[in-house]
């Protein structure tokens, strides 16, 4: 295997907007709300960035394509700025480009920001994704919530699970994710939420009801990475570095063959197992102080709990309904509130789940702080089941 | 022998309730107060190339039980075609996988179009030309509130003309064409214009259908109290028992014409009646089967020994007994497609057909034919050039049809989101029995219907309609097989 990112690359800065529904804020203001914080939190000038990636996802009302909205929003000083866009990953992705670039030496410091406007379609939810000319011939013209919903159907028949059962579990996913995120400023929602609440909701694509599906925000969220050494001769102490960066794209293998049983997200244990071996991880629940996984649904974190090796197979059922994954959990899952609470800003999410694990970090994370967390994990998945790009990536204290 | 070889038909499952439909017009057309039993319409996602397509598919039963490869010519006659220009018979014809070196013809303009299919069909085979698949569909167009939205129906019928296995041997025709205008519809209108029905019946019915029976049984060399089984579709009371005495035919010949259940289908509600008559019909029995339109014609059978040994995949009696009744107005309306209903943003996307994509890819997404590995056996949909196995394989698929594979739910849900004229909106992955996997619309259902190990097999539907240009695309789906059990 190759040698790896781990601790070859730290975390100079970060800044996330305030999430939520922004009537008064374009994709720029959004954009700027972020870069404003973490170039303060970095203590850097704009000619000290070497390189820029910039991550949207939605064409139709974002920022439009290519490199320019970010130059032109940030009034970035012609430096090189790719746009990146891989579904609902495509945060990840921008940080990964960025890490890379700075452990390559193409650049000393290299900025990765994600941004999504998407309360300018004029009604909740995503916008409906348009997919070539071909696949809308045959394929359903499918939502996300019914996407993932699918894993909730496939996984009672695999483990024999009473529906009921199901659906009080993931309904302790979301009613755990908003007591989490209400002790959270940033967060778009932060009122908790009660269980009968959650079971009484109207239905949006069975099983999942309202409060299964993450919320709708508009959101910005940047990270500035560096090399540990310039880190630390910029004044950095208490350095967060990456440990793993691993991004897995499904090939059509379950979407087409018979084999996969799709309870489960196959690129999400593909991406896991390649990231505990960069990181050099080797017991998760014991190692792994803390995790940011993909919640666009309940049912999709319930099953990622498996899929990250967290829980054992057809057990996650009883292990959030247990606790294992709350606030004082053996693994707290979303801790600042997750795509639950704070929307899904398609472009922007894989970025924010790593501000809040850098918060934890460094012990910066005020009413929600974890007591002593060493590493944590960013589980970011775009596209659906059964069809995806998934990106799992790790990060935690120099040294450890 | 030249005669009918395969029949079936198909009636849609749902059943409007004319009670229902009565009392939610009540108020302003009382007379329909009494009106009862139901009568049968098409789902949002048929019509008359869908049901076409149903009924050939009940005639020809599955891929690999008849060879279809000796059909040389499908004859579409309808009245309701969604198509002005695109050859409807051509759709159909590429659902059922025919071979591209087919004659395939769209017929209509006349309630008795289907007929006049029919003895086309036999000049063609008397010609040699092989095969004729005579297919006929309608899913009309009503005014809300009208006696035809009570007595219409909406279904389709299929009969294979051929020499081989005859089980009902063609004896004879009799034609009348003039120009009897009972009722009209100008071309690109959507509906009818009737005139008295007092003058259709008098002056229309009772003259000239007489005429073209008369002519038949002559040429049948039948007499008419040999006539086993009169068969004339109307939706005037006792109109077909006056038809029969006045031609001499015994009045327990007339066979019902289904107005209580399906009402009143049009073009092939002849056909539609005669492949329900197949299904009981005993040898030597003498069938006389006649339609009004323009004039009329009639057609004289006579059921062969070789009527036991054909049975269609369904047949109309089964239809018949899957239908569910619909007591929501509205909704028919709806799926006629005369009440315009919230859609919200999300039914604003944008239906446009890439046609050059769709006929690079027709097999696959006009016959539902996926392509399998010749070396591993994988199957896949759609098919591509390289496997999905482990180790990529080029170039060795070959086509594989899955439209009558056994199928079932691997995983599935039913969304509120999405704007879809039959909320929910169901869709999943379904596994096909010797391999292959399609996350696809399944359609006809209710609601709690369905769970992962749900027995599914394929119907040919309207996948989407693009309301800008006018243009429909057709795909399979998926819907529960009825009666069977859960694993």
């Amino acid at each position: 295997m190759a040698q790896g990112i781990k601790d070859k690359v730290a975390i100079l800065g970060m800044g996330c907007s305030k999430f939520g529904e922004r009537w008064d804020a374009s994709p720029e203001d959004l954009m700027l709300e972020a870069y404003n914080e973490a170039m303060a939190d970095a203590g850097i000038a704009p000619d000290q960035l070497g390189a820029a990636w910039f991550s949207t996802h939605m064409d139709d009302v974002g920022t439009g394509r290519g490199g320019t909205p970010m130059g032109i929003a940030l009034r970035l000083p012609n430096i090189g700025i790719t746009r990146v866009e891989n579904f609902c990953a495509g945060g990840s992705e921008a940080i990964r480009a960025a890490v890379y670039a700075v452990a390559a030496g193409a650049c000393d410091i290299a900025l990765a920001l994600g941004v999504e406007k998407l309360k300018d379609t004029g009604y909740g939810g995503l916008p409906m994704a348009t997919v070539g000319t071909y696949i809308p011939q045959w394929y359903p013209n499918a939502v996300a919530p019914a996407n993932f919903a699918q894993l909730a159907s496939a996984y009672r028949a695999k483990h024999g699970i009473d529906a009921a059962l199901l659906k009080r579990a993931i309904a302790h996913v979301s009613v755990k994710s908003h007591a989490n995120g209400a002790k959270n400023p940033k967060a778009h929602l932060q009122k908790p939420i009660t269980e009968e609440q959650c079971l009484k909701a109207p239905t949006i694509a069975a099983p999942l009801g309202l409060f299964d599906c993450c919320g709708v925000s508009d959101g910005a969220a940047a990270v500035i990475v560096t090399t540990p050494e310039i880190a630390r001769g910029l004044g950095k102490q208490g350095l967060v570095t990456f440990k793993a960066l691993q991004v897995a794209v499904s090939n059509g293998w379950e979407l087409q063959s018979n084999e996969w049983d799709g309870s489960y997200v196959h690129t999400a244990r593909v991406a896991a197992k390649r990231a505990y071996a960069e990181a050099g991880i080797e017991r998760p629940r014991e190692q792994i102080s803390m995790t940011e996984v993909h919640d666009c649904f309940s049912i999709t974190e319930l099953v990622t709990m498996e899929d990250l090796g967290l829980s054992d197979e057809g057990r996650a059922v009883y292990d959030v309904l247990d606790g294992h994954f709350d606030a004082e959990g053996r693994v707290p899952c979303q801790i600042d509130g997750g795509l639950k609470c704070f929307g899904h800003p398609v472009g922007a999410s894989g970025i924010r789940m790593l501000y809040e694990i850098y918060l934890q970090l460094q012990g910066r994370a005020g009413a929600r702080q974890l007591a002593d967390p060493k590493t944590g994990l960013i589980h970011n998945l775009g596209g659906q089941p059964s069809q995806n790009v998934c990106s799992v990536s790790i990060v935690g204290l120099e040294g450890v | 022998m030249i005669g009918i070889t395969a029949y079936g038909g198909y009636v849609p499952r749902l059943r409007l309730s004319r009670q229902a439909a009565a009392q939610a017009n009540a108020w302003y057309a009382p007379q329909f107060g009494g009106r009862k039993g139901t009568r049968a319409f098409a789902h949002w996602d048929e019509d008359s190339i869908t049901l076409a397509v149903a009924a050939a598919r009940d005639c020809l039963g599955p891929v690999g039980q008849r060879d279809r490869s000796t059909v040389r010519a499908l004859l579409l006659a309808s009245d309701t075609l969604p198509f002005a220009e695109r050859l409807n018979a051509a759709v159909v014809a590429g659902a059922l996988d025919l071979d591209e070196g087919i004659e395939a013809l769209d017929l209509g303009g006349t309630q008795r179009a289907a007929l006049s299919a029919f003895t086309q069909a036999v000049a063609r085979v008397q010609a040699g030309g092989g095969d004729t698949l005579v297919l006929a569909a309608d899913n009309r167009r009503t005014r809300a509130a009208s006696a035809q939205e009570l007595e219409y129906g909406d279904a389709a019928a299929a009969l294979l003309v051929g020499t081989q296995n005859v089980l009902a041997e063609y004896l004879g025709a009799g034609t009348v064409t003039a120009d009897f205008v009972d009722h009209f519809r100008a071309a690109g209108e959507d509906l009818d214009y009737h005139w008295e029905e007092r003058w259709v019946r008098d002056e229309g019915i009772t003259k000239l259908v007489p005429r073209a029976v008369q002519a038949a049984l002559a040429q049948a060399g039948v007499a008419a109290a040999e006539v086993d089984h009169f068969i004339f579709p109307t939706t005037f009371a006792k109109m077909d028992q006056q038809l029969a005495k006045a031609c001499g035919i015994r009045a327990e010949a007339v066979v019902d014409n289904l107005g209580d259940s399906v009402g009143d289908s049009g073009v092939p509600h002849g056909l539609l009646l005669l492949a329900q008559l197949l299904e009981r019909a005993r040898p030597g029995q003498r069938i006389v089967l006649a339609q009004f339109g323009s004039g009329a014609q009639a057609l004289v059978f006579r059921v062969t020994e070789a009527i036991d040994g054909f049975k269609p995949a369904r047949g109309v009696g089964e239809w018949l007994a899957r239908g569910v009744e619909e007591r929501h107005y509205t909704r028919f309306l709806s799926f006629k497609g005369q009440l315009q209903l919230e859609r919200g943003m999300r039914g604003e996307q944008d239906k446009k057909t890439a046609l050059s994509t769709a006929w690079r890819h027709h097999r696959a997404l006009q016959a539902l034919v996926a392509g399998r590995c010749e070396v591993t056996g994988s199957v896949h949909f759609p098919p591509s050039r390289l496997t999905y196995d482990a180790q990529p394989l080029q170039d060795t698929q070959k086509p594989h049809p899955l439209a009558d594979r056994p199928a079932r739910i691997l995983s599935w849900s039913a969304e509120y989101l999405s704007w879809h004229p039959a909320p929910p909106h169901h869709y999943g992955q379904i596994d096909f029995e010797g391999g292959g996997r399609i996350l696809m619309d399944f359609t006809d259902l209710e609601v709690g219907e369905v769970d992962s190990g749900t027995a599914m097999e394929m119907v040919f539907r309207v996948k989407d309609v693009d309301d800008r240009r006018g243009f429909t695309r057709y795909f399979w789906k998926a819907t529960p097989v009825r009666g069977a059990s859960k694993t």
